[in-house]
């Protein structure tokens, strides 16, 4: 039970944070990755300030022996570098650019209730549960 | 077509420590990393799950989802939430972002914030690729085409 409430806490500041940074709204995403064009750099602060508050924060609390509400630490062990890393992350990048949603901000922009949200969401979900099957992990 | 935006430097630096509070809380409580691809995915698959491994993750998306409302609450608006594509371009645009985010198993929270802050070379990687895909994708679709 602490470990689904702390795992909705921890979803409502993610949301949270994808608001207040903007990240939320794809008009904003692709102008940031609109560098020849009307360019806003914004979410390169974003990622500074996410990326180094994790990098701090996990330097403390990796250095526990388990987290408060589970057995162990579950991060991830693969280090090869192989052509399924870099293939779906250039697919997710071209899908990132065509609109400028990522799987977190199509997420919270879904409780806005805006239409064009929920089609793309309702998309994605189904390319997500699309290739889990194919795969049968 | 193109909404323009206003440079907003210190609410984007806010907004994403929030995000870093969230993903170092998730770490810190349930021992898991917030990558919003691979919670997702692992509520779609077809492989059995314990009954709690279910619950946190469909947890963690509501959080997310219930965000705005929060937010309404708060402050008496929407977040604003600018979308101009067409549906056939969303629909296939979704279905590459949810697929690729499974086949490279990450996204911009796993390998971009996550991956990064455990300076781990295959998110590095990955988030070089996905960037340089993305930036490649706005060229082409603004300037080009």
């Amino acid at each position: 039970m602490k470990a689904v409430l702390s795992a909705l806490a921890a979803g409502l500041v993610f949301g949270l944070g994808l608001i207040v940074s903007g990240m939320v709204n794809p008009a904003k995403v692709l102008n940031f990755l609109d560098i020849a064009g009307q360019w806003d750099p914004s979410l390169a602060f974003v990622m500074a300030g996410a990326a180094g508050t994790v990098f701090i924060g996990y330097r403390f609390v990796l250095k526990r022996p388990a987290p408060f509400f589970a057995d162990r630490f579950n991060v991830p062990t693969a280090t090869k570098l192989d052509a399924r890393l870099i293939g779906g992350a250039a697919m997710f990048g071209v899908g990132w650019g065509l609109v400028g949603f990522c799987p977190g901000p199509a997420l919270t922009a879904l409780g806005t209730g805006a239409m064009p949200v929920l089609v793309f969401a309702v998309a994605m979900l189904a390319g997500m549960a699309g290739w889990r099957w194919l795969v049968r992990d | 077509m193109d909404t323009p935006t206003a440079f907003t430097p210190l609410s984007a630096l806010a907004g994403g420590v929030l995000i870093g509070l969230s993903a170092v809380m998730l770490m810190a409580l349930n021992g898991r990393i917030a990558g919003i691809a691979g919670i997702v995915g692992g509520l779609l698959g077809p492989a059995p799950f314990n009954g709690l491994d279910r619950f946190w993750r469909l947890a963690f998306v509501a959080g997310l989802v219930a965000a705005p409302a929060l937010w309404f609450a708060v402050t008496g608006a929407m977040p604003e939430v600018a979308v101009t594509d067409s549906w056939p371009l969303l629909i296939v645009a979704g279905l590459i972002v949810g697929a690729g985010t499974q086949i490279g198993s990450g996204c911009t929270s796993g390998h971009g914030v996550c991956g990064l802050a455990r300076l781990s070379p295959r998110s590095l990687v990955a988030t070089g690729v996905f960037m340089a895909a993305a930036l490649a994708t706005v060229f082409v679709t603004r300037h080009l085409v």
